[in-house]
């Protein structure tokens, strides 16, 4: 698990954000991503989505539901976006 | 009219949308950067350019959405001021939740730039009071990120309240319904992604939008 990595060094931490297209809605590039793998010959691969990783090295005290805010209103565009928060194990 | 365009950094359209309400007003707009949290007062008129502001980082708009002056631009269309967003004004527009949907990618993928038919679905708005519903006019499109979309729910609302403003003739970027433009609720925002700003004089090849821009005269400008 990426936890190790991650730990908290100084009383800073890195977040990470994972911001994906809603299920049902078409993505272009995710679509032009599997043509090409198909032109490179690569078979077996039915859908490719692609999304972002947002990294936030963050202060210790910055609460989960900041960062959801964050996310609400910038980092993801909740009328066709998903977001999910990875936060280091130890700040869990 | 008093008329005021909002200049963010990598606004491209800015000049040009200056220019065509120079042109059909008589008057040149104030032109606001972003930095601002204050408009001047008596607008009858906010314009949202076009362009690539901040670089279109994020998602085209997103970071323009958030800067000081939009927050004085909702709050003026909450008083009923119109505000016109074209292209990546429409982007910023809908970032900034004064529209709803969402402008995503191309479908094809490819930038489109030519000129598109457009049909007027409705001409009772202030913006299209010039031309006649169900008109087809033509005007240049110029963008990576046109493909209008919003949930089923939002979309029959758009369409059963006659917020669709313009439609594409053909297919040009995948956009839900055909949808070039929208009005907001109360009919005082519309978005749009083509540029009436580029077709206002002989010279331009097409002059379709200037009917815009002499419908908000008549409709919005108060007396000086």
């Amino acid at each position: 698990m990426p936890g190790e990595s991650l730990a908290a060094i100084g009383g800073a931490m890195k977040i990470r954000v994972y911001v994906t297209l809603k299920a049902g809605v078409l993505d272009p590039q995710g679509k032009a991503i599997h043509h090409a793998l198909e032109g490179l010959g690569f078979t077996g691969i039915r859908d490719v989505r692609a999304g972002k990783l947002i990294e936030l090295d963050a202060e210790e005290g910055v609460a989960d539901a900041e960062v959801e805010d964050m996310c609400r209103r910038l980092l993801a565009n909740t009328v066709i976006e998903n977001f999910r928060i990875e936060r280091p194990e130890s700040a869990a | 009219m008093n008329s005021a365009v909002i200049v963010f950094p990598g606004s491209n359209c800015d000049r040009d949308l200056a220019e065509a309400l120079r042109l059909v007003s008589g008057k040149a707009p104030a032109m606001v950067w972003h930095r601002e949290s204050e408009l001047p007062g008596n607008l009858d008129l906010i314009a949202v350019p076009g362009g690539f502001s901040y670089g279109d980082y994020l998602r085209s708009g997103a970071m323009a959405a958030q800067s000081p002056v939009m927050r004085a631009v909702g709050a003026a269309a909450a008083r009923g001021t119109p505000v016109l967003g074209i292209c990546n004004g429409f982007q910023v527009l809908t970032e900034a939740r004064l529209l709803p949907g969402a402008l995503m990618r191309n479908a094809g993928i490819r930038f489109v730039c030519r000129d598109v038919g457009l049909r007027v679905e409705n001409s009772q708005s202030a913006f299209t009071a010039r031309y006649d519903a169900g008109e087809e006019i033509v005007l240049p499109v110029a963008h990576h990120d046109g493909n209008y979309q919003a949930d089923e729910a939002t979309l029959d609302r758009l369409e059963g309240e006659g917020r669709v403003a313009l439609r594409y003739t053909g297919d040009v970027n995948g956009s839900a319904r055909g949808i070039a433009g929208i009005l907001n609720q109360a009919g005082n925002v519309l978005g749009m992604m083509p540029h009436p700003e580029r077709a206002v004089e002989a010279a331009h090849g097409l002059t379709d939008g200037r009917r815009l821009f002499e419908g908000l005269l008549e409709t919005v400008a108060q007396p000086a």
